[in-house]
């Protein structure tokens, strides 16, 4: 990761938050450049929504620092150049859709009209119908053209394919990476489903109970780390501790994560590059050892 | 043109999938010498890829010397790959017919010699 902040989208150093029942997030430091498509992941509670909320400037930061586009989100409200699209999409249901793109207008100097009204159109929805008769995925379409509306700079959406069903996912994602080709719109996208980013993102920031646990470009990531399969040894699999990202053993056979090299020199192992799905759900697992070694193997089911 | 087909459950590289289809493409004959690739935003309004992966996979094709970008008109194929030693009647595939003869008559299955065939690929490549 470079030091440099010139070329950040986002940037958080030192960042914490801490609600009255703890911290929600904490000592996070992380960057991810400009014109990136990153994928924000972590299990529930772990600090996603959070650090969008602190990006928006909707909460303020108990320690540390973030910077969106090298500012400081402040009293002036969230940057100009940022469009956020939370998870519940919040627009006024009794709002006509077109009366919701209106309010777009007004609201937002820099808005693109005639843009925001392809998207709704190319998603089928009828300008007249009221927000509140819309299905999931159409409102989805109609809030993602209000944050595309503005023509923003940076782009995050929380959660943006939950409750959409497969066509419609397809669409979102193409309508946000055709802006990404044209514009070079940086994205920071939450999901739970790691499929789903498969191919998306080439930029990852993986949380897991309020921390970052793994930052950085998809494909460096995928190169530092290897996936060893091995048969069970019952001496143990011998690598270097500080290595090993996870190990997991089902009857005789032994599946290793390893980092930085730890598989050089290791024999008798069958070696893969892991995909972004392996990666995470690896990271993932190891970050929450309360859990017992069963259900631990079922979730990679 | 080329309509690129992403398997977001195959472990490959997304750009590497890119890549080797269009080889593949190259290899057969789809696509010769001239042809268009599609471009970047083509391909996401098709397949809803980041758009960065596919300018990845043509620098990758370029860098190989199988295409070209031509500013503001897109990127165009240099040489074809379609090559002698591939073709039907080439020494090295006749060879590679008797060898799975044997191994049929040896008795391996289809997939014995897929993972044969694969690990010896990847000791050579």
């Amino acid at each position: 990761m470079t030091t440099t902040t010139r070329d950040a989208a986002l940037e958080a150093v030192g960042l914490g938050k801490r609600y009255r029942r703890g911290w929600a997030l904490r000592d996070c430091t992380f960057e991810l450049p400009t014109g990136r498509v990153s994928a924000l992941v972590g299990p529930n509670g772990a600090g996603k929504s959070t650090l969008m909320a602190l990006s928006t400037g909707l909460l303020r930061p108990t320690s540390g620092v973030i910077r969106v586009l090298g500012k400081e989100p402040g009293g002036g409200g969230t940057h100009q150049e940022l469009a956020f699209l939370a998870q519940d999409k919040p627009l006024y249901r009794r709002f006509t859709v077109d009366e919701v793109l209106r309010a777009g207008q007004a609201l937002n100097p820099g808005w693109d009209h005639a843009y925001a009204h392809r998207l709704v159109r190319e998603a089928g929805v009828n300008l007249d119908a009221r927000v509140g008769t819309l299905s999931g995925g159409q409102r989805t379409r109609v809030a993602l053209a209000v944050a595309l509306g503005r023509r923003p700079q940076l782009l995050m959406l929380d959660e943006p394919l939950a409750d959409l069903d497969p066509l419609a996912r397809e669409e979102v994602m193409q309508t946000v990476m055709a802006e990404v080709a044209e514009t070079g719109m940086t994205v920071l996208l939450s999901s739970h489903v790691l499929a789903d980013m498969e191919g998306v993102c080439d930029h990852l920031i993986l949380l897991a109970a309020g921390r970052v646990h793994l930052v950085g470009d998809v494909e460096d990531l995928i190169a530092d780390h290897r996936l060893m399969i091995g048969p069970r040894r019952p001496a143990g699999h011998g690598l270097r501790p500080e290595s090993v990202v996870e190990a997991r053993a089902t009857g005789r056979q032994e599946t290793v994560l390893v980092r930085d090299g730890g598989w050089h020199g290791a024999t008798g192992w069958e070696l893969h590059e892991p995909t972004l799905e392996e990666l995470a759900m690896a990271y993932l697992r190891s970050a929450s050892p309360q859990r017992p070694a069963r259900t631990r193997q079922e979730t990679v089911a | 043109m080329i309509e690129f087909r992403i398997d977001r459950r195959s472990g490959v590289a997304t750009y590497l999938q890119l890549v080797q289809q269009t080889k593949h493409a190259l290899r057969l004959g789809l696509l010769m010498p001239g042809d268009r690739l599609p471009t970047a935003k083509e391909v996401v309004a098709a397949t809803a890829i980041n758009p960065n992966t596919v300018l990845k996979a043509y620098r990758e094709l370029e860098r190989e010397g199988l295409v070209e970008p031509r500013p503001g008109l897109g990127t165009f194929v240099r040489r074809s790959l379609a090559r002698p030693g591939a073709a039907e009647d080439a020494p090295l595939r006749s060879r590679l017919d008797g060898w799975m003869a044997e191994a049929r008559a040896a008795g391996l299955e289809r997939e014995d010699v897929e993972a044969l065939f694969k690990a010896v690929l990847d000791t050579h490549y």
